[in-house]
């Protein structure tokens, strides 16, 4: 679904992914884990187009979109859920999900707004709320549904569940774990590494922006170096 | 006091107010979505004006010259958008000034090498060219309370579509979230053109129904931008709502205040001196009014929800 080749990307003169490559399959729940600092942002920066790669290809469903501009990248399918969610403070709850809603480069999404109020019930309570009254865990929950309600084929996720409370990290990892289920395939960045070997397929650890490890949730909880060197656990 | 001049100059000020808001609704919503300073907005206006006069030429009717100016000014904004503006958005506000202001002067002389040096008239129909007594006793020019009809009608439309429509939520989601919304599908570039075009649209509205009363000439957007530009940092710049609560005020404020400030000086001052006090005292009401606001509430009296600037 989706191919990242080789990309190199900078934020002005300062290079951050050095030929960083990975892959999303169909379905598939995908990590990139490293420590702050390493380009796991700026990866998804330049998958969306945002911070465009200058060197290196990326591919989705076999149409290359390494330079387009973001909005076309997004109607293609990918769906964004930004680090610090960057909710519309003056935008209700219910707004928020319908500005930016369509029906998915197919047009036949079940992503509708009665849908996102069955997945998200706590939502549908502030509906009326403004972006910026409403708590940090609810915002993050808006801010997968604003994502979805996009219908994307791909959803990207940067700091899922960062600066949360344990038991609203719960409901964001039950809510991904339903969306797996249902074959939404995500490309995730995190770094509770419990959870995610729990949910994901396979995972990316990238250090000084490119990929220095990658394999499955199982070689990775059994390779005590690889979780010790790159992840500080 | 004579009541009913009073309310002729009333709704002489709505007008005015009316007329302010047209064009502070653009202006405001450029400024507030696109951080974008346009000096120009006035040059739209005065377009709005020389089209509607050329149309009205044409066809013989006002009517249908206004209703084909409307579309020919928002092309004008769409082309000035693309051409001139659109990279704009990324520099600093000085350099908008400066860019901005060199199409002012562009547009002043592209109109004198058009349409001449001398002014035009737009002649009315009979039926808005005559008065109408809607206060008995106090006979009132039908055109200028057609002004006020569309005035409220514009501003009502303007209100649902920014509160109630898909394209009014980008409009809002987009002067804080520029590059999320982009991420999320749409098209910005786009959304700007769009509402840039609808900035021109109204404030070539404003022009055309102030040619028949004031004069269709050279250099008349550059008076009427100030007090624009009063009226958005009145209001609160970005605020709908505010441009037009302050529109209103501040035509009331200066119609009402330029007849009547005579008078009342008149009862506390020396004759003589409330003579060459009133005129000065009555342009400066307006001015004195923005620096009390910004005194009490330096954003302005509705700064838009949310926008933590």
């Amino acid at each position: 679904m989706l191919e990242v080749d080789a990309i190199n990307s900078f934020y002005g003169q300062s290079q951050v992914l050095f030929d960083m490559s990975l892959t999303v399959n169909d379905g598939e729940v995908v990590t990139l884990m490293g420590r702050n600092g390493m380009g796991k942002t700026t990866t998804i920066r330049s998958i969306m187009g945002l911070t465009p790669a200058r060197r290196g290809t990326i591919r989705f469903k076999n149409k290359e979109i390494t330079a387009q501009s973001p909005y076309r990248i997004a109607r293609l399918g990918i769906g964004l859920v930004p680090e610090g969610r960057l909710i519309s403070p003056n935008l209700s709850v219910e707004e928020n999900l319908i500005a930016t809603a369509n029906s998915g480069p197919a047009g036949t999404g079940r992503w509708d707004i009665a849908a996102v109020w069955n997945m998200f019930p706590k939502l549908r309570e502030r509906k009326n709320s403004m972006g910026n009254q409403i708590s940090g865990g609810e915002q993050q929950m808006l801010a997968i549904a604003r994502a979805l309600m996009t219908n994307p084929e791909l959803l990207l996720l940067d700091e899922a569940t960062e600066g949360l409370a344990p038991l609203i990290r719960q409901e964001i990892w039950y809510c991904l774990r339903n969306l797996k289920e249902e074959g939404q395939s995500i490309l995730v960045i995190d770094k509770n590494m419990q959870a995610l070997t729990d949910i994901a397929d396979r995972h990316y650890i990238i250090e000084k922006g490119s990929v220095v490890w990658e394999g499955t949730s199982r070689m990775l909880l059994k390779d005590d170096a690889v979780k010790h060197q790159y992840l500080g656990i | 006091m004579n009541w009913l001049l009073l309310l002729e100059q009333i709704l002489n000020g709505f007008q005015l107010g009316l007329l302010l808001f047209l064009l502070a609704a653009g202006l405001t919503l450029v400024f507030g979505i696109m951080d974008m300073v346009n000096l120009a907005h006035g040059s739209l206006y005065m377009m709005g004006a020389y089209f509607c006069a050329t149309f009205t030429g044409w066809t013989g009717s006002f009517l249908i010259g206004a209703l084909l100016t409307l579309p020919a000014v928002f092309l004008l904004g769409v082309v000035v958008e693309m051409v001139a503006l659109r990279t704009l958005y990324a520099r600093d506000h000085l350099d908008q000034v400066m860019a901005t202001f060199g199409l002012i002067l562009f547009f002043n002389e592209a109109t004198r090498l058009i349409w001449g040096p001398i002014g035009l008239v737009i002649p009315l129909p009979e039926f808005l060219n005559q008065t109408v007594e809607i206060i008995p006793g106090a006979p009132y020019p039908a055109f200028r309370l057609a002004i006020i009809l569309v005035g409220f009608l514009v501003a009502g439309l303007l209100y649902l579509i920014v509160s109630r429509t898909k394209l009014g939520m980008l409009i809002r989601a987009g002067a804080s979230n520029r590059d999320m919304i982009g991420a999320l599908g749409i098209n910005i570039r786009l959304l700007f053109t769009l509402v840039f075009g609808l900035g021109a649209a109204l404030a070539g509205l404003a022009g055309l129904m102030a040619g028949p009363i004031l004069s269709v000439e050279i250099g008349m957007g550059e008076s009427i931008l100030i007090l624009t530009l009063v009226v958005i940092v009145i209001g609160g710049i970005g605020s709908i709502k505010g441009a037009f609560i302050a529109a209103i005020l501040i035509g009331l404020i200066d119609t009402v205040g330029r007849s009547f400030l005579p008078e009342l000086l008149d009862l506390v001052l020396p004759s003589q001196t409330a003579a060459t006090a009133a005129p000065a005292i009555s342009s400066m009401m307006i001015y004195l009014l923005m620096a009390l606001v910004l005194a009490i509430k330096p954003q302005g009296l509705f700064p838009p929800k949310g926008v933590g600037r």
